[in-house]
């Protein structure tokens, strides 16, 4: 009996299911969240699993929210309960006042359940065991059975779960009426035998509009194929294996010549990452769009050839789905930590493009325009996904394509050019800009040949040692960057209500934390202005955001705040007046965070003097 | 690499190509190694075979790693583009480009020590995956530019400058590479010019992964008593399977080679590799039989030279990824994106 009155809420709650890795629960618990979307209400569900392949935990989470929330929230109103193993850490993960959902199938001690929840018992292996023989599907309906339950629960029109599970098994007959059966069973059972629905409910709504339901491992794939990438060479590694998975298949789909059958790219899964960024080089230097995606580990072992793309500037483009490090760290769990990793990457003076998408949408965006960038910039570019992004589906406006969009190839030298008498000198700033032109291989007989190296050379592709050369050179790099900070995605500002002297500077995928966070810091009587860094090099406006602030929180998932650290590495800014406002358990930051967080150090600074209150 | 650039004057008289260029033409800068070095040899080798093939020296893109012999690509066919990338990643570098054009003619140079120890691994990925490619490795068994370590081909019990005996077993290359599948596979001596130039031709016209190790003798380091790498101990050890003859449709490179069986081999290209057998029990069609009988003649301390292996009919890594005919380098947003109206029906899809 609860001692604790039950939370009672309408779209807006959060479901966890806990499951065993392996036991066929993804699709029912994603067919949960998809279903929540087909009644018009928001959902952001995110996968939590260990490094594992079968067998151990796994949780999959659905933030049911009304107000478009697309953060991660903290605490679970309901948790379905499927695995033993974890039992006792589910239980008591739930909010008071929450909902246990379980199979009753077998009795279980008093002592294993809490008396401020709401403890609700299906017997999911008695009804699947009555109904199936085989023990494949025992195990799979059971999911789907749970689902039917839930369905009625929650107060759900089965029709648009059928509608969903006739989509899934469009030309599988067999599969489609077998899912449904088994979606009525469970529904039927908790109709019959429990009082539905519950506190929880989903009521149709009309606030998902025209927005999509994809992960940004598949909408940066998606961005490369519309931007042009011809050759994909890659090793796997999580959390960044699916983005050259669907490459491949998007390629497979859209990329085959009609009239022979033959691809229009290349794909290689290299022996290793070194190779990997080996054959992305090899390709671009030779004037084909190359990409791969990698984790932190394997930045750590393409740093060699980043430098030599750096200094030789040959394009590449690499998609960094970032995990908790260091090292092997935690290789499931989320992190924004290879910030620094990849802005110095390789020995020497280096200093590289990074783009910051906050969600598919801009995965897609900043995937397509990192092509571009690349053969313009002739260098490098960093997208930076992390697992909580690439991982996940997330809500997130349409992705759009102008059909009058054409490739930024840069500057490259033609025959024609050549022909004309056009000074080539591989490494000569023509144009003030620090962006030199470069020449294909095999243009001209005579002309426009050179060596690339990644030895220090003249204007003209010349070895030399001379200091002063190797200066001249340097310098035109740093020329080049500053070219750079006015062709990456430019920061987004947006401002309190009324003028404060605070603000608050994040990036990539704490952005929905952030939006909901300055809701609740409202709420406290704090008022914040916003800037979302979106790339590096830092814009202009960054520097101006700062000036304007007394002093400005950064936000950002990792220990050791590295955006902050580039900021003031970069900006040369008093270190003192950047508050750093970090999250690094592998968990995705929520909005209940950051506001407590930055609240909490807003109301020190009340009464504490500025300096020690930010020392 | 080097600082000074070769003077362009020659004499008038040169002899010509069928494109009408000279052996200047596919002439680089000054070679700035040893006085000696086998490698220069190894260079003035690749210039005579792209000569007498006719081949357009800009078709050409030759990369390398880093090292001795990695510096070579500068000193030959200097209307080329070439790339010095890192060491022992040459490979992946090579199989990059070559996706991005496969209408390239790709020639990839490599040392030991770049090919056997920090790069084996992209070296046996590139042959695995059949990259169009001539993959030359300059091996001398000695790290030169670092005065004198072993390398991983130095055979165990060789001794170095200093007198130290090398523990190690050697590495093979050309073992390593009939066991990965490499369809062209031969070894050669840089001072035997007349066996080297017509299998760098005929690696050239191989479709798929050509592979040439050359003993290369490192005139400072390596080229004493007591080295199984010098000019002296590869003159008495080395046993010749066959001697080459390459028919481009004219004249042959080289022949006058001491006669013997005669068996033609059509490469794809149409190009026409004739072998001159020496020894008559050798079948170089037979990957198995040319595995067998290196490790036999390794085993009396012979060195083998010769085209060991070639399958005429060999595919390579653009066939094995069905890519299209056309170099991908070349296609722009009208043959590769699929449009707004696709990504319509994919947003559709997603809701």
């Amino acid at each position: 009996m609860s001692d604790k009155k039950p939370i009672s809420s309408v779209n807006d709650f959060v479901v966890r299911f806990a499951n065993v890795n392996g036991s066929g629960s993804a699709s029912a618990n994603e067919m949960f969240a998809r279903a929540i979307l087909r009644h018009g209400v928001p959902v952001s569900p995110r996968n939590i699993f260990p490094s594992n392949i079968q067998g151990l935990p796994t949780w999959y989470e659905v933030r049911v929210t009304e107000d478009g929330h697309l953060g991660a929230r903290g605490g679970v109103d309901m948790m379905v309960a499927m695995n033993p193993q974890t039992w006792d850490k589910d239980v008591a993960g739930i909010e008071p006042g929450g909902y246990l959902f379980y199979d009753s199938t077998k009795p279980m001690p008093s002592t294993k359940f809490r008396d401020d929840i709401t403890v609700i018992g299906v017997p999911l292996t008695a009804i699947t065991n009555s109904t199936y023989t085989d023990p494949r599907q025992r195990q799979l309906f059971k999911n789907i059975i749970y689902l039917g339950a839930l369905s009625a629960l929650l107060d759900m029109d089965p029709k648009l779960i059928e509608q969903l599970i006739g989509e899934q098994y469009k030309s599988k007959e067999k599969l489609l009426s077998s899912n449904v059966h088994a979606l009525h069973l469970g529904r039927d059972w908790a109709l019959q035998n429990l009082k539905c629905p519950i506190g929880l409910r989903v009521k149709k709504s009309d606030k998902v509009g025209d927005r999509i339901f994809i992960e940004g491992n598949s909408a940066a794939a998606l961005g490369a194929v519309y931007g042009g990438a011809t050759v994909c060479a890659w090793y796997p590694i999580t959390p960044s294996s699916s983005v050259a998975e669907a490459f491949t298949a998007h390629c497979q789909k859209y990329r085959h010549d009609p009239e022979t059958g033959k691809a229009k790219y290349a794909i290689v899964q290299g022996e290793d990452e070194l190779a990997s960024i080996g054959i992305v080089i090899g390709a671009s230097w030779n004037g084909a769009r190359a990409f791969t995606a990698t984790s932190g580990p394997g930045i750590s072992l393409m740093t060699e050839f980043i430098g030599l793309s750096y200094f030789a500037e040959i394009p590449a483009v690499i998609m960094n789905i970032q995990r908790a490090g260091p090292s092997t760290g935690m290789p499931t769990r989320t992190q924004q930590c290879d910030i620094i990793a990849c802005a110095y990457a390789s020995h020497g003076d280096t200093k590289h493009v990074l783009l910051f998408p906050e969600d598919p949408a801009e995965a897609f965006e900043f995937a397509a325009a990192a092509f571009d960038l690349a053969e313009r910039l002739q260098t490098t570019i960093f997208l930076m996904l992390d697992l909580d992004i690439g991982m996940n589906h997330r809500l997130c406006r349409p992705l759009k394509w102008d059909d009058a969009r054409q490739y930024d190839r840069g500057k490259i030298m033609t025959a024609e050019m050549l022909e004309e008498g056009r000074d080539f000198g591989r490494y000569l700033d023509v144009d003030g800009d620090g962006i030199p032109y470069r020449t294909y291989p095999g243009t001209h007989p005579t002309k426009g040949s050179y060596f690339t190296r990644g030895t220090s050379r003249d204007r003209y592709a010349r070895y030399s040692e001379e200091g002063t050369v190797y200066a001249d050179n340097m310098q035109r790099l740093v020329r080049k960057f500053e070219t750079a900070q006015d062709l990456v995605p430019r920061p987004l500002q947006a401002n309190a209500e009324r003028p404060t002297k605070y603000g608050v500077i994040y990036f990539g995928s704490t952005s929905p934390a952030m939006d909901e966070a300055i809701g609740l810091l409202e709420t406290r009587g704090h008022q914040l202005d916003r800037l979302r860094i979106r790339a590096f090099p830092f814009h202009s406006s960054v520097a101006s955001f700062l000036a304007e602030h007394d002093f400005v929180y950064v936000v950002e998932q990792n220990r050791d705040s590295q955006l902050r650290q580039l900021i003031v590495n970069e900006n040369g800014i008093d270190p003192v007046r950047l508050v750093p406002i970090v999250h690094y358990d592998g968990s995705p930051i929520t909005a209940r965070y950051i506001a407590k967080a930055i609240g909490d150090h807003q109301d020190h600074l009340k009464v504490t003097p500025l300096r020690k209150a930010v020392s | 690499m080097t600082y000074i650039a070769k003077p362009k004057f020659h004499h008038p008289g040169l002899k010509k190509n069928e494109l009408g260029y000279t052996h200047r033409d596919y002439e680089g800068k000054i070679s700035t190694l040893c006085a000696g070095c086998g490698h220069d040899s190894i260079t003035a080798s690749i210039i005579e075979a792209c000569y007498e093939l006719s081949i357009e020296p800009h078709r050409v893109a030759k990369i390398s790693g880093i090292g001795c012999s990695s510096k070579t690509p500068d000193y030959f066919l200097g209307n080329s583009h070439g790339f010095n990338s890192v060491h022992g990643r040459m490979p992946s570098v090579l199989t990059g480009a070559n996706l991005a054009n496969r209408d390239l003619i790709y020639l990839g140079v490599s040392g030991d020590g770049d090919s056997a120890s920090i790069g084996f691994g992209q070296f046996a990925h590139s042959i695995r995956r059949g990259v169009n490619m001539t993959y030359i490795v300059e091996n001398n068994g000695v790290y030169g530019l670092t005065k004198g370590q072993f390398s991983a081909t130095a055979d165990r019990g060789s001794k170095s400058k200093k007198g130290v005996t090398n523990t190690d077993n050697a590495i093979d290359l050309v073992a390593i590479a009939l066991q990965l599948g490499a369809t062209f596979v031969a070894r050669s001596f840089s001072g035997d010019k007349s066996q080297l130039v017509p299998l760098i031709a005929a690696a050239i016209g191989h479709k798929g992964a050509s592979f040439i190790d050359v003993i290369s003798p490192c005139i400072a380091f390596n080229n004493h008593a007591g080295s199984t790498k010098s000019f002296d101990y590869v003159r008495e050890h080395n046993d010749a399977v066959n001697r080459l003859d390459v028919l481009v449709g004219r004249d042959p490179i080289a022949v006058d080679y001491a006669p013997g069986t005669v068996q033609v081999v059509e490469q794809h290209d149409g190009s026409k590799i004739a072998l001159r057998k020496i020894d008559a029990d050798y079948d170089p069609h037979d990957r198995l039989g040319a595995q067998t009988f290196l490790a036999k003649h390794a085993a009396k301390g012979q060195i083998v030279t010769g085209l060991l292996y070639v399958d005429p009919d060999a595919e390579d890594l653009h066939e094995h990824l069905n890519t299209i005919e056309t170099p991908l380098n070349t296609l722009e947003a009208d043959t590769l994106c699929p449009g707004s109206a696709v990504l319509d029906k994919i947003n559709a899809s997603l809701r």
